[in-house]
């Protein structure tokens, strides 16, 4: 599996945010994608999801499911935690395995993998900041999909929480998937590329059209 | 399949909850049909005449009372981008969305009905036919709401502009729902009429609504 994009091109209220980024990323690989503020490293990662429109170049998936796109192959872990405070820790992530299509599948585990598993009958109301975080990647690890997109996932997160998000994404590459990570911080992450958005080239594109 | 059950069952258990706007409903229900009586005065004859257009009058407030947040509280959450990831079409996922808010307002509304209509001296024939039209007719009421619900979905204040939108795409429904509930009262038309054009401003809305609000979501998610 190979996700590669050609000269994506992203415009948003009239202003252009980045032009001609190209990159590749295989099976089993990592790609951290650094910026300034702005830069559009959000709306890179929502472009590949389909929540973002293209405005220029294209994305391509070799060796994915040709019946899918690429947003319902892919897990998206935004600055938001899609959670509902009136549900509990369990309600939310059983729900969203459902709605992912792995009803069946046991969630005690993945909140194991997120050290929530305690809490598994407390509103999510009550979680704080950092758990309701480690809450959402638990989603990433209860419903398999094989391409991540990660929108700095650390954010709110401590050290120990920071080492065990570690943890799961080298052993979801391990395990022949693919992770695009937005972030300021550094993912020790074993072959980990960059992608630098803010580029001359970029700031360029954007001066001249303002 | 799996994926609409779910959806169905964390909204209507969003809205039983503390905070969710199952009950809400009701209450302003009731409140809105008490104080007319109050406001009119004590007169039997005028209440029983005008009784079914004021039951469907706040029928239709009450249902448009915790349509704001049906998709704004996804949208805010970030809920609405990964359902936009799924593999469900949105038409449908909206559908269902539909469906879990008429289960969860529209529904009691239609059982307190006959019993809220006893401050409005309706009679068990009157009563019968209140309860058979809102039956049909807040289901129409609820998917026309969806469509403005879409569209305010990104607004701050969006409860304002989705009555503003949707009341006036509602009044079909409400001449002939309340058209068909006083036929039954006192004619002089046959209750079947007005129902019948009822019940295709139901299937319309059924078909129309769901398109349309996911059309707009699409637009407004861009």
């Amino acid at each position: 599996m190979r996700l590669s994009a050609f000269d994506l091109a992203c415009r948003r209220g009239g202003r252009d945010v980045f032009a001609g980024v190209s990159f590749s990323v295989a099976a089993g690989e990592g790609m951290t994608i650094r910026g300034r503020n702005g830069a559009g490293k959000s709306s890179l990662l929502r472009m590949v999801v389909g929540l973002v429109h293209i405005a220029a170049g294209r994305l391509d998936l070799e060796g994915g499911d040709p019946e899918l796109t690429l947003g319902e192959q892919a897990h998206y872990l935004g600055h938001q935690d899609a959670l509902k405070p009136s549900l509990s820790v369990g309600e939310n992530l059983r729900f969203w395995s459902a709605f992912f299509g792995t009803s069946s599948a046991d969630i005690t585990e993945p909140l194991a993998a997120v050290g929530l598993d305690a809490l598994i009958d407390l509103p999510a109301a009550y979680l704080s900041a950092g758990q309701r975080r480690r809450l959402s990647i638990a989603r990433l690890v209860a419903v398999k999909r094989p391409i991540w997109l990660l929108d700095e996932p650390t954010s709110t997160l401590d050290a120990a929480a920071q080492a065990r998000l570690g943890e799961i994404m080298r052993a979801h590459l391990a395990a022949g998937g693919l992770i695009l990570a937005a972030t300021h911080s550094m993912l020790e992450l074993d072959s980990a590329r960059v992608l630098q958005l803010d580029q001359a080239s970029f700031l360029q594109v954007g001066k001249e059209q303002a | 399949m799996t994926s609409l059950a779910a959806i169905l069952i964390r909204d209507m258990r969003i809205a039983i909850r503390v905070g969710g706007g199952a009950l809400m409903g009701v209450l302003f229900f009731l409140v809105v049909v008490t104080l007319v009586p109050f406001a009119i005065g004590p007169d039997l004859a005028l209440l029983k005449r005008i009784g079914p257009a004021i039951l469907w009058l706040a029928a239709l407030l009450a249902s448009l009372l915790a349509l704001d947040r049906l998709f704004a509280a996804d949208h805010e959450d970030g809920s609405l981008d990964l359902i936009l990831m799924g593999r469900a079409p949105l038409e449908i996922v909206v559908a269902v969305k539909g469906l879990a808010h008429w289960l969860t307002t529209g529904l009691p509304l239609i059982i307190a009905a006959p019993f809220i209509g006893l401050f409005l001296n309706l009679d068990a024939q009157a009563a019968a036919a209140l309860v058979l039209t809102l039956l049909v007719g807040t289901p129409a009421l609820t998917f026309i709401g969806l469509i403005g619900a879409a569209i305010a979905v990104t607004l701050r204040r969006g409860g304002l502009l989705l009555a503003v939108l949707v009341l006036p795409l509602t009044v079909p429904v409400l001449i002939f729902g309340v058209a068909a509930a006083n036929a039954a009262v006192v004619g002089p038309v046959p209750f079947g009429t007005p129902f019948t054009i009822l019940c295709a401003l139901t299937l319309a809305s059924l078909v129309v609504g769901p398109f349309a609000a996911a059309a707009a979501l699409r637009q407004e998610m861009e």
